[in-house]
């Protein structure tokens, strides 16, 4: 049975599962039920000073019949007083001493503001801090949120005000909504935080209403960006985690992952980037707390089966092959193979190959049947027919035995620069 | 017994209400955006293939995904103006969903009939006229029969600009769609309105009461037209030859089901109590079920053979079992028993396969009390409206009980086109459709010489 226990920059958890702050973290009642459904942590939704939020706040595009492919909001920080939050956070933590609690905060970007909330957060016995720098939408045109995250020096500023009032560890989170990710998370670094969390939402228009003529949701005929989140922007949150965990001067910071994560295997990927902790919000506001029965056993059972202990074991295992293109194998030589006997002649594979790839698919009939088959000659490996294949294993690439060592680009005979230098 | 106990009143007003309930109801459009999502977008699909007039189902499955509905609806209209019919009564199982490559993989077929019978239906219910006719050609055509394949033709002729007149021996449009086949497949008049929306293309005109053979001939439309199409389907009845065939009681089936069709009221059509069927098609089960529905007590279906040879396909025949009808198979009628010019029952001679791959009696016989004996042993082309008619010395020919036709329906008259039931090949609605469509298309070109 594997160990899920956590130590996050000092912040213990029963597992890695933790609640990130959103409408889910909002107040104690809400708390306390995921806490009894299984939560390993929450980081409590943003206090600061109350706002007012408006009617009509989240939206969802769909895919394929798929509900909820990605979630938008627009709402802002907690609506309640800041003197109730803290109450309910002290009372919350001394209900669940083993949960982790973290206090997510935003205030105006001056020393005594900060000090002010950090000095009060310090009396919750809290477990830590999460310094909201990523809220790109409403918060953000008020000076906060990710109008800081935006700015490495304003990063790095004020999580040095946090360090040096609060006596908690701080986490900073970070904003996808920048060119380089690398810049705030080494002015957090620099700035003395204990630890990164990211990604916070992704400033987005996610559907426009065609007959109103409003982007969504709509506020009385008209709709500002939002911030976008769920399982399509979790690609983008494992890049910018990567980029973090593989560089030379950042790595080794404590990563809270955060984006479209909803099931345990979502989760495994995002600490083989080496997170330490996961963060969900658009997966239980779809299905409710209770999906973290799946994650809590579904990961167990996967680190069994891989004979994985500890979180710790594959923390960051893939950290190593996240490489840069230019130390991709060119001597890789991969062919894609169609099983005739589970093939079930959609034509799906030929298609998107004779049409968008390399014509390396032929379709041949015979008495009303079809049969689909690859031309190794011009097959690229590149995986297209695999993907759009509805069978599952029906169409596997394989690795040719083509003894090839590995071979850099920078070594590549058809790189253009070692051309030049050979002649 | 002298007095058969054929009665009418049998059910109360709800039971009556099942005859005109769709016996598969159709999908709401949360469930058709569910179910369009199973479609795989195939390339080269073999439903296409599947499909005798070749309607894009992926395509328009597509578009209902998109919710693009009118897209879907004219995808489907365009190749099959027919659609909204076929997607009631076409033999999916048999066809498009047979071959879906669903079934390979999980033995569940993306529901296509339901697909399409949704599309259409929305877009039926706009009310929007999709289509055009090309400017007048001056060329007159002569249609005959208003059936599915008589209305394909002359729909597709209109839209190519030609004038063309219907000639329908009996008062209404639709042919079997109206008159042959059991109401649950088609409530709410729907043959009467996709008869209605086909002719609102205009340049149609419908002459009813004109059967060929007595107030028309083929020579005088030869005459007066430049181009025939002759689509009346099969009108004869192929009877019983056993002893007591014509007793009371003893009633073709096609009979019965035009009746129950065109009934006002059904709670005044009378119906037997023991009801013997002799068949094996579509038209042995509509009666059989819509007998049943009416309030016959014990209903039978005799079939010479097996169920794998009986031209009701599986999904119907369970269909019927499910309705409380009694489907016996290897028995054939060797007499038909009666008392005071009624029939009583029927008595049955077992039957097996023989070498020859045909069957054979065993000798062995049982008997079916019966008060009414449905016979859909099929039907067959009326020949005899064509004999004597002025042909100026052409024949047209007639093989197998059926006019016989080159590509695209082209007969050995010249300018004569023939489809639908009354040609050699599947007896289908969807077929007949093409079969239209594509004399159509051929008389098209035959007219720009």
């Amino acid at each position: 049975m594997a160990d899920l226990r956590t130590n996050f920059a000092g912040i213990k958890s029963p597992n890695p599962f933790w609640l990130a702050s959103g409408p889910p973290t909002d107040k104690a009642y809400n708390v306390n039920r995921a806490f009894e459904a299984g939560w390993g942590g929450v980081v409590w939704k943003t206090v600061g000073d109350p706002i007012i939020n408006t009617t009509s706040r989240y939206w969802a595009n769909d895919h394929n019949n798929s509900h909820v492919a990605g979630f938008t909001n627009i709402e802002l920080i907690s609506d309640r007083p800041i003197d109730v939050n803290l109450r309910e956070i002290k009372e919350v933590k001394k209900n669940w001493p083993d949960r982790a609690v973290v206090v997510s905060l935003m205030v105006p970007c001056t020393e005594p503001d900060w000090e002010d909330i950090l000095v009060k957060v310090n009396e919750t016995d809290a477990d830590g801090i999460e310094l909201n720098f990523g809220c790109p939408h409403g918060m953000s045109e008020r000076g906060m949120g990710a109008s800081v995250g935006q700015v490495p020096e304003y990063v790095e500023m004020v999580s040095r005000w946090a360090k040096k009032h609060s006596n908690m560890p701080v986490i900073v989170k970070l904003t996808p909504n920048i060119t380089d990710i690398l810049a705030p998370a080494a002015a957090a670094k620099a700035g003395g935080a204990d630890a990164v969390s990211l990604i916070n939402t992704v400033a987005s228009i996610v559907s426009v209403d065609l007959d109103t003529m409003s982007p969504l949701p709509s506020v009385n005929g008209k709709g500002s960006h939002g911030g976008y989140c769920g399982p399509a922007v979790r690609p983008i949150a494992l890049r910018m985690v990567g980029d973090i965990a593989r560089d030379e001067k950042i790595a080794g910071i404590p990563i809270s992952g955060i984006g479209g994560v909803g099931t345990w295997h979502d989760a495994a990927e995002f600490i083989a980037l080496d997170c330490g902790t996961v963060q969900v919000c658009t997966a239980v506001m779809h299905h409710g707390f209770r999906i973290v029965s799946d994650m809590v056993d579904g990961l167990s059972n996967w680190m069994d089966s891989k004979e994985y202990p500890t979180i710790d074991s594959f923390r960051g295992q893939a950290v190593p092959n996240f490489v840069r293109w230019e130390e991709l194998d060119m001597n890789y030589e991969l062919l894609a193979r169609i099983n005739q006997d589970t093939c079930i002649e959609c034509g799906k594979c030929h298609i998107a190959c004779e049409d968008t790839a390399h014509q390396a698919i032929s379709m041949k009939r015979t008495n009303g049947s079809r049969t689909y088959e690859v031309i190794d000659e011009e097959c690229v490996g590149c995986n297209l027919c695999a993907l759009v294949c509805p069978v599952e294993n029906c169409i596997t690439m394989y690795a040719v035995e083509n003894k090839k060592p590995y071979l850099a680009w920078q070594d590549d005979p058809r790189n253009p620069a070692n051309a030049a230098a050979a002649e | 017994m002298s007095h058969p106990d054929i009665a009418a009143g049998r059910r109360d007003a709800a039971g009556y209400a099942e005859l005109n309930t769709d016996s598969k109801p159709p999908l709401n459009s949360g469930q058709a955006v569910i179910e369009a999502s199973r479609c795989y977008y195939c390339f080269d699909a073999p439903c296409v293939e599947a499909c005798p007039t070749g309607i894009d189902i992926p395509g328009f499955i597509g578009k209902i995904s998109s919710g693009n509905i009118r897209g879907a609806a004219l995808d489907i209209l365009e190749p099959n103006i027919f659609g909204g019919m076929c997607a009631r009564v076409c033999p999916t199982e048999v066809l498009c969903e047979q071959v879906c490559v669903r079934t390979a993989q999980e033995e569940k077929p993306v529901t296509i009939g339901l697909l399409q019978r949704h599309a259409t239906d929305q877009f039926f219910a706009t009310n929007e006229q999709p289509f055009t006719r090309a400017a007048d050609t001056g060329k007159k055509i002569a249609v005959v029969g208003a059936g599915p394949a008589g209305l394909s033709a002359a729909h597709r002729l209109s839209r190519f600009g030609h004038s063309v007149t219907v000639f329908e021996a009996l008062s209404k449009p639709g042919g079997l769609n109206e008159y042959g086949i059991a109401a649950y497949k088609v409530p709410n008049m729907f043959a009467q309105k996709e008869a209605s929306f086909i002719l609102g293309l205009g340049g149609i005109e419908v002459q009813y009461g004109k059967a060929l053979g007595s107030e028309i001939t083929l020579g005088d439309l030869r005459n007066d037209f430049d181009a025939v199409f002759l689509g009346m389907g099969q009108f004869g009845v192929r009877a019983l030859e056993d002893e007591g065939a014509e007793l009371g009681g003893v009633v073709p089936a096609v009979k019965f089901i035009a009746e129950l069709r065109q009934a006002g009221d059904l709670s005044k059509l009378p119906v037997g109590r023991k009801i013997v069927v002799i068949g094996g098609g579509n038209t042995a089960i509509d009666v059989a079920v819509q007998s049943h529905r009416l309030g016959a007590e014990d209903v039978t279906i005799v079939y010479r053979r097996g169920p794998e040879q009986m031209s009701a396909t599986g999904h119907e025949q369970e269909f019927a079992k499910s309705d409380g009808v009694r489907i016996r198979h290897w028995a054939k009628p060797s007499r038909v028993i009666g008392e005071d010019g009624h029939v009583t029952g029927v008595e049955f001679e077992r039957t097996r396969a023989n070498s020859n791959g045909g069957i054979e009696g065993t000798g062995d016989t049982y008997e079916l009390p019966a008060d009414t004996v449905f016979i859909a042993i099929g039907q067959m082309f009326e020949g005899t409206p064509l004999d004597g008619d002025s042909l100026d010395g052409d024949t047209l020919e007639i093989q197998s009980g059926r006019i016989q036709v080159g590509e695209a329906g082209a007969t050995s008259l010249q300018g004569v086109y023939a489809g639908g039931d009354c040609v050699a090949g599947e007896d289908l609605t969807v077929q007949a459709v093409e079969d239209g469509k594509q004399a159509a298309i051929a008389i098209d070109q035959y007219l720009k010489g």
